[in-house]
């Protein structure tokens, strides 16, 4: 129990003390899951927003596919992803195997499905009444959609939150593709992996408490979105 | 050529016809309400002319063409008309932005854009009201945006479905005057949905009554007010006295009619033996305590079985043999101390009574 109480106060001590690596390793993993749900909306809110728009055979089997995917392990994409990226693999020429960009690569799979599906299920919240008043309106298909994403901006939003969180939060592609080298592609969840069978429970368990601080925001910030 | 045709136009929903056989014209610059209870298809009516929805069959033309074109030519089309919905909503932004937004998808500079919202708000009197969330103002200020909104774009077509449903009375008032204006200033043409009787006489030059999904009469308003085709539009006009009955003598078209043993005289074409209604507007019946010397040929007695007071008036139900609703003006209520039970007159003209056909 002392070891417990012990550890807290040392890493409390390190977060107050503004720890260089402290500070490193929650801005790597910062930096990663940031541009991994940059990138994923970037390329999930407009297709979301062309399934939602169209009709054609096996949407709905589409969505319910995409909804499965919501719980897919990080280790089977960190799998994927590696065996892609390896030097062996098909894409190993990239060179990008053990560095920052594999694991933004790999992040992106795994957020994709939640990306897509709350984007769709976002779109499918708005009004009929705001399509027809749209299209009455003289609204053509592009500005349509325009429309209708900028109406379902707060649960759109709310999804990529949700996709930064699960991307931020997640282990095994990071330690798979990304290699935990210290210094270079070691983030907040392989250095608690690492540190903590190490015995080096402080270091773990302030990064953990980063962690879980994030956790917070991004929690009190949906919150926030979500009640407007 | 009319702007808008339909040519037996049907609806369908769940295997049941909402529309049924819909033929209606109305010409550029008209100004036409579609009248009718609530559920009687107005809507549905007005989704197929702004093309919205696609009918179960029949066509609609705008300006001579098939509207059954390709998605792109529909959407020229539907940019020369526009539709204010029965509930409308706004979108989530600015009043500014709302009203701008026609404008905007038909490419308009934002200069342009500026000087036209400007001008539109201050029409409606929502100038001060510019930059706020559209989703915080009133029923009656939504309404008003829609409006803008609607004829921002310069529409040669406005839809109206029930503008001033859901509405208190000054900001229904208030919408009526800004759609009055409208039409007072330029050529457009309006279709209007109400189901306000008295809406449609005071904005239309003509009007169409729809019960269940048909298209029952239409005509100029005073014919619909003064000689409805059927009981449902003499209902709905506000004929309140239906009485059944049967020609019993006609003479140079003034029938002699009984109704339950008591004759009452009216102008009618329809020869004896034939089954009728006769219908009669509470205001055109007089009530009084002796019996009247005056030119009307109707003059029955009766008890008064109830009394109610709405407004300035004085709603009287009378038994004389059929039961009969008469309005008197609350001081005239006074002064005869007309109450349950009362034995009064009931005094009506010939003229005054429409006569339709039973089927």
């Amino acid at each position: 129990m002392t070891e417990i109480w012990h550890g807290l106060v040392k890493a409390v001590e390190l977060i107050i003390s503004f720890d260089p690596e402290v500070m490193q390793i929650a801005g790597r993993s910062l930096m990663i899951a940031v541009s991994s749900a940059v990138i994923g909306s970037v390329i999930c809110i407009p297709i979301a927003s062309f399934i939602h728009f169209n009709r054609f055979r096996g949407k709905r089997f589409l969505v319910s596919l995409i909804q499965t995917f919501y719980s897919v392990p990080t280790v089977a994409v960190g799998l994927f992803v590696f065996v892609f990226i390896s030097s062996a693999g098909p894409l190993g020429g990239l060179g990008i195997v053990f560095t920052p960009p594999a694991i933004v690569v790999g992040q992106v799979i795994l957020i994709t499905p939640i990306l897509l599906g709350l984007t769709i299920s976002a779109l499918s919240g708005v009004d009929r009444a705001i399509l027809d008043t749209a299209r009455s309106l003289g609204a053509g298909g592009r500005q349509m959609a325009v429309l209708v994403v900028k109406e379902a901006r707060f649960a759109v939003v709310a999804a990529v939150i949700m996709g930064f969180g699960r991307a931020i939060s997640e282990l095994g592609i990071s330690l798979m593709v990304g290699g935990n080298i210290r210094g270079f592609t070691r983030v907040i969840t392989t250095a608690i992996s690492l540190e903590t069978s190490k015995g080096d429970i402080e270091l773990a368990m302030a990064l953990g408490i980063i962690l879980i601080f994030i956790a917070l925001v991004v929690n009190i910030l949906m919150n926030r979105i979500q009640q407007r | 050529m009319p702007l808008i045709e339909t040519r037996d136009l049907w609806q369908r929903w769940d295997g049941e016809d909402i529309l049924k056989n819909i033929n209606l014209r109305v010409e550029r610059g008209e100004i036409f309400a579609l009248i009718g209870p609530t559920g009687a298809g107005k809507t549905t009516l007005l989704r197929l002319i702004d093309m919205l929805d696609t009918p179960a069959a029949g066509k609609v033309f705008f300006d001579g063409a098939d509207v059954n074109a390709s998605e792109k030519i529909r959407l020229e089309m539907r940019r020369r008309i526009s539709f204010v919905l029965q509930k409308p909503v706004v979108f989530n932004t600015s009043v500014y932005d709302n009203v701008a937004c026609g404008l905007r998808w038909r490419g308009m500079s934002s200069r342009r854009v500026r000087e036209k919202v400007d001008d539109i708000l201050e029409t409606v009197g929502l100038t001060g009201y510019k930059n706020r969330n559209a989703r915080t103002l009133s029923g009656g200020e939504v309404q008003r945006v829609a409006v803008a909104r609607a004829i921002a774009v310069q529409p040669e077509v406005l839809l109206l479905d029930e503008p001033t449903a859901n509405l208190d009375p000054v900001s229904a008032s208030k919408i009526e005057e800004l759609i009055a204006d409208v039409i007072k200033r330029g050529t457009i043409t309006v279709i209007m949905a109400t189901h306000d009787m008295s809406q449609g006489q005071r904005l239309a030059d003509r009007i169409g009554v729809l019960v269940n999904g048909e298209m029952v009469q239409s005509g100029d308003p005073r014919e619909i007010f003064a000689s409805p085709g059927n009981r449902q539009v003499a209902e709905f006009v506000g004929m309140e006295n239906i009485i059944d009955g049967v020609v019993t003598s006609n003479e140079g078209e003034m029938a002699a009619i009984d109704i339950n043993g008591r004759i009452i005289e009216a102008v009618t074409e329809y020869d004896v033996g034939e089954e009728v209604s006769v219908c009669m507007r509470p205001e055109d019946v007089t009530v009084a305590l002796a019996k009247l010397s005056s030119s009307a040929r109707n003059c029955l007695a009766g008890n008064i079985t109830w009394t109610v007071s709405a407004g300035p008036l004085c709603r009287v139900e009378i038994d004389c043999g059929f039961p009969m609703v008469a309005l008197v003006t609350i001081r005239s209520a006074g002064e005869m101390g007309l109450k349950k039970g009362t034995q009064v007159y009931a005094t009506f003209k010939a003229v005054s009574i429409h006569v339709i056909r039973r089927h």
